[in-house]
């Protein structure tokens, strides 16, 4: 963690930290609710400072195409946007998928379906996690639930993606883009060289040169056998990552006897619910996924043995809840609350469903 | 002197005074017979070898029938979703400012699913050259109506002509692109004959080179033949784009030293 | 006044028949032939004397399968 304590929103958290990871280039386009990320960009100049390109783009679709191009160089590039903007880049995330490319997409997702709302919202879960675009391909899914964290993560986001070589999304919410916090700033890092980038990238293209065979960065493959042998090594790659990359976070679980399993802003409300069911005398732990692919399955089941009951909160009709069924002993009831079309449950709420669900029942 | 020791005398490598590019790769070329594609790949890749540029090259090829067109050039490349390859093309620029970098379409990709990374492009002046080869027609999918097929012109999606009172009217990109303060050099070729080829060949090495100074976009347009879509034999299909095609896509340039040199 | 000699060499199994090279020479020296390669395509030759070795053939050719060499005689 940093020296440097600065109060920020998370938008501007996340931007700083980009600028600060080394980034190469940002490539976005307006949205709500996370515009403050190209316009904190804007006005810091990185490009000055770093030499980093930050480009707004004519649409959606542009900029996740300008990121295939960034990181098919094995230039450090990520853009960032909300649910409708996700939409429409889905079909470039399956590219990069498919010529594993590195990048990072930023999602402050809002109330959906269609233009929904410009309020909060956690339903963009199936698209992130599930694929969202064609093709057997995953994402890895980091869910930071502080301003801290949304700095935090743009570091851990970019060394997955260069380690796997696979786009890493980290899935925020309006609330906590705009909310402001206090944020540890860490220090300046150097931008790789050209040089360097081909000795750590040998798959970049950064021009033939006569000692190697020339680089081609493409998802297609017409040979059906030789494309399936492509799409084996991937799913070996995601089971590696499913192996290594679990995160996840534990609050009052141990003596537990219910547990909320929430991410992002639901898990930051969901604390609230459990401090007051505590005063309640009910012991509610919260089971927070940081990585929502992979999710953190084996942890969940071995804490679905011992509770007796399972809440998840989502702002959505109930997305994660479907992962969390699957992945707890069957003996234990798993049930869902959620708040959708851009409203945020109150902790009240929460300790009320755990109250009428779990405790009289 | 007799014939077989002029033979004897003539096959020498000193004496090759036209002979394939090394930056065409050995791959037989996936186009139809007679299809002008080949010739556009070869002559681009012949301005980057004079040049010597091929360390310092990143192509974007397109989806299409050009598609494949990596397994040909020999130069790094990446390949792009439909239509997208401007966008490609336009970060690796900015994050590498010194490379040589193309991007390679045809007419669906570049003037339908891809109109808008197109004219963004090159209204933003990005310094990168656009190689267009354009052909009416959607050739890879088998023949379908094209933004650029020509009024009254069959393909598989307009069997009784283009009627564009219903379909729209034929698109010319190039003369769009052109009045955009952000290109600089404008022009329509094509490949058809060895003098086609020759003036074509200079333009793409005259983009080339105005690349290298940073003025903004450079835009090539090829016309060319898709025989196989067309219904036609090769050497059908070329007349039949001199008398058909050129009248609408005439050729010569249309912006020099980012001044429009012809009326649009 | 010098006179100049040319010469083809067609990469026959790559050639595709076209013949679009056919309207290019000037001199008429070549012509498709009777025999097809191992796709099945009649492939290009040089049928007479008269290449000049001026390289129109090579030059618009889509497939690049000619080779054109020249000398001074």
């Amino acid at each position: 963690m940093g020296k440097e304590l600065r109060l920020m929103k998370g938008n501007e958290a996340f931007a700083e930290a980009v600028i600060r990871d080394g980034a190469d280039g940002y490539f976005g386009y307006p949205i709500t609710p996370q515009s403050e990320v190209m316009e904190y960009l804007m006005v810091e100049k990185p490009y000055e400072k770093t030499g980093m390109v930050v480009l707004q783009a004519e649409s959606e679709v542009a900029a996740i195409n300008m990121l295939y191009g960034g990181a098919g160089c094995g230039k450090k590039v990520l853009t960032s946007s909300s649910s409708p903007g996700m939409s429409l880049m889905h079909e470039g995330i399956s590219y990069l998928a498919g010529s594993e490319l590195p990048c990072i997409i930023m999602d402050a997702m809002r109330g959906g379906p269609g233009l929904g709302t410009i309020q909060p919202g956690q339903a963009d879960y199936f698209q992130v996690t599930k694929g969202g675009g064609h093709g057997d391909y995953r994402l890895i899914v980091l869910a930071p639930a502080s301003v801290q964290e949304m700095y935090d993560f743009v570091e851990i986001s970019f060394d997955l993606a260069f380690k796997y070589r696979n786009p890493v999304i980290v899935l925020t919410d309006g609330a906590i883009g705009q909310m402001m916090e206090k944020v540890y700033i860490g220090e300046q890092k150097v931008r790789l060289t050209e040089e360097e980038i081909k000795e750590k990238y040998p798959w970049a293209t950064l021009g033939k040169t006569p000692d190697r065979e020339r680089n081609i960065i493409t998802s297609l493959d017409l040979d059906p056998y030789r494309h399936e042998r492509h799409n084996i090594k991937l799913q070996k790659k995601y089971k590696e990552i499913e192996k290594n990359e679990v995160r996840y976070e534990e609050l009052n679980c141990d003596d537990a006897d219910y547990i909320i399993v929430a991410y992002g802003t639901s898990a930051r409300i969901s604390q609230k619910a459990m401090d007051i069911a505590r005063e309640k005398g009910i012991k509610v732990g919260i089971f927070r996924p940081i990585s929502l692919w992979p999710f953190p399955k084996k942890a969940l089941r071995q804490l679905s043995e011992r509770v007796k009951g399972i809440l998840a909160v989502e702002m959505s009709a109930g997305q994660m809840v479907e992962d969390i069924r699957m992945h707890s002993v069957e003996t234990t009831p798993v049930e869902h609350y959620g708040r959708m079309g851009g409203v945020i449950p109150t902790p009240n709420e929460i300790v009320d469903i755990i109250e009428n669900t779990f405790v009289k029942s | 002197m007799s014939d077989t020791i002029i033979k004897e005398q003539i096959f020498k490598p000193e004496n090759i005074v036209y002979k394939k590019t090394d930056l065409m790769t050995d791959n037989v070329l996936s186009y139809c017979p007679g299809c002008g594609h080949g010739t556009a790949h070869r002559i681009l890749m012949e301005v980057i070898d004079e040049m010597g540029l091929q360390s310092k090259t990143i192509g974007i090829a397109p989806v299409g029938c050009s598609v494949l067109a990596y397994e040909f050039m020999n130069v790094d490349m990446q390949q792009a979703a439909h239509g997208r390859a401007p966008a490609l093309a336009t970060a690796i620029k900015r994050l590498l400012p010194d490379k040589t970098v193309f991007s390679y379409q045809g007419d669906g990709d570049l003037a339908a699913i891809g109109t808008a990374e197109t004219i963004h492009a090159c209204n933003r002046g990005e310094n990168f050259t656009v190689i267009f080869v354009n052909n009416g027609i959607y050739g890879m999918t088998g023949g379908q109506m094209a933004p650029t097929t020509l009024e009254g012109m069959k393909s598989s999606t307009s069997p009784y002509g283009r009627d564009s009172q219903t379909m729209g009217h034929p698109l010319k990109m190039t003369e769009l692109v052109a009045q955009l303060p952000g290109t600089y050099y404008v022009t329509r070729q094509a490949v058809h004959t060895p003098a086609a080829v020759r003036k074509a060949k200079k333009a793409i090495r005259k983009a080339i080179e105005l690349q290298q100074q940073k003025v903004g976009m450079t835009f090539v347009e090829v016309v060319s033949n898709c025989n196989s879509g067309w219904k036609m034999t090769p050497v059908d299909s070329n007349k039949w784009m001199v008398e058909n095609m050129f009248p609408f896509y005439p050729l010569g340039d249309i912006k020099v030293d980012g001044k429009l040199v012809k009326e649009v | 006044m010098a006179k100049v000699k040319g010469d083809i060499i067609v990469d026959i199994e790559k050639c595709k028949g076209c013949e679009v090279c056919i309207d290019a020479c000037p001199t008429h020296t070549i012509a498709m032939s009777e025999q097809v390669n191992g796709k099945g395509y009649h492939f290009m030759q040089n049928v007479h004397d008269a290449c000049t070795g001026c390289t129109n053939c090579a030059i618009v050719c889509p497939d690049g399968v000619i080779t054109v060499y020249r000398i001074k005689v």
